[in-house]
């Protein structure tokens, strides 16, 4: 037979024991639990936003804008990236939305070819122009060289008279 | 003895005569190919830019003019076509969850439409401007609009009306040409009826 006090020990035991094996077994249960969908960084949104332009504010792209609009944009984009979606299908949810403008970069179709044609035929359009001003610059016409009197041409006494004195010199 | 020095080809003169290159007389001056398609070139970017800048300019849409045909998709869903609204007074009202005088019009606008829509001859339509549709709904919500309304997909809707912002709206008669317009919020209930009403009675 335990004692009174052999008993209060014994279950002052028991009660610390189950104290600690709750507290190990409630540790466990965090433990197993799903890790929490991390919200995407403000790096990861502009990452996309500045890929977009927003109708209502022209030519500022979407990660500096300051309007309500466009902070909801953004926000829309992090719903997106949380829901798991890529960057091309974020954005063709957008353009399927707003249509090509908010795209920074304009699909090459349509009439936008004409911004990526352009430029380089007027580069290169330039670049020839330059040539050709270069070369007339460095060779004179024919016809100006032709005309242009020789050494041998210039039959002058006074000529004559110079380089004899110069030779004796 | 001239003719036949003519016939026979000096090599000095072929040598120093330059490529002939081919060419185009216009307007007595000739224009090697190449420089007539660059001209050509050159004018059909002023034409698209001249185009560009005159469609910039056009503005809105005009009362008297006949109204693009447009397809609405609401958020729930249901296709709505104005060719469809034929014979109807239509009150397309542009909106933006982010416009903070839209806000100011919203609740005439609900009520004009439950005035209205017992009659059956006039339709009010609510196209969403650049929007979230997250954003859309708790806007409907919180002024219980129940008209049709739904999202401008492509921003179509609002690039036919060429409108330069929220809120605007057009009201269109029965005839399919647009009767009259608003840029900016209402300010009265009363203002709306004096829109829609002489519609109504010249009919």
């Amino acid at each position: 037979m335990m004692s009174k006090v052999q008993l209060s020990r014994f279950l002052f035991t028991a009660i610390i024991l189950f104290g600690l094996f709750a507290s190990v077994m409630a540790a466990d249960a965090v433990r197993a639990q799903e890790p929490l969908p991390q919200s995407p960084s403000d790096d990861e949104v502009n990452a996309i936003a500045k890929q977009l332009y927003c109708p209502v504010c022209e030519n500022i792209p979407l990660d500096v804008c300051p309007t309500q609009a466009c902070a909801q944009w953004r926000e829309l984009i992090r719903e997106k990236l949380v829901e798991g979606w890529s960057e091309d299908e974020i954005k063709t949810y957008f353009v399927a939305q707003y249509g090509d403008r908010v795209l920074a970069q304009p699909p090459a179709s349509g009439l936008n070819w004409l911004v990526y044609i352009i430029p380089p035929l007027a580069i290169l359009g330039g670049i020839y122009i330059l040539y050709r001003a270069l070369r007339a610059w460095r060779q004179p016409p024919e016809g100006e060289i032709e005309a242009q009197p020789t050494i041998e041409a210039v039959d002058d006494d006074y000529v004559a008279r110079i380089e004899d004195e110069l030779r004796q010199r | 003895m001239s003719d036949q020095m003519e016939n026979i080809p000096d090599p000095q003169n072929e040598e120093a005569a330059p490529a002939k290159k081919k060419s185009i007389a216009i307007g007595g001056r000739q224009l090697s190919v190449g420089a007539l398609a660059a001209w050509i070139g050159i004018f059909a970017l002023l034409a698209l830019l001249a185009f560009g800048l005159l469609r910039n300019q056009e503005g809105p849409v005009t009362v008297g003019e006949t109204v693009p045909n447009f397809t609405l998709t609401t958020f729930g869903g249901e296709q709505i076509s104005l060719e469809d609204l034929q014979g109807k007074v239509v009150v397309l009202n542009f909106w933006a969850s982010w416009c903070k005088p839209c806000e100011e019009e919203a609740a005439d606008l609900e009520t004009a439409w439950r005035m209205y829509e017992p009659r059956g001859d006039v339709v009010f339509l609510g196209v969403d401007y650049v929007d979230t549709e997250t954003e859309a709904m708790e806007y409907l919500e919180k002024f219980d609009i129940t008209y049709p309304n739904g999202p401008d997909l492509r921003t179509k809707i609002s690039q036919a009306f060429r409108i330069r912002g929220v809120p605007e709206t057009y009201i269109i008669g029965k005839d399919g040409k647009l009767a009259a317009f608003k840029i900016s919020p209402f300010i009265s209930l009363a203002e709306i009826q004096g829109m829609i009403d002489p519609l109504l009675e010249s009919s």
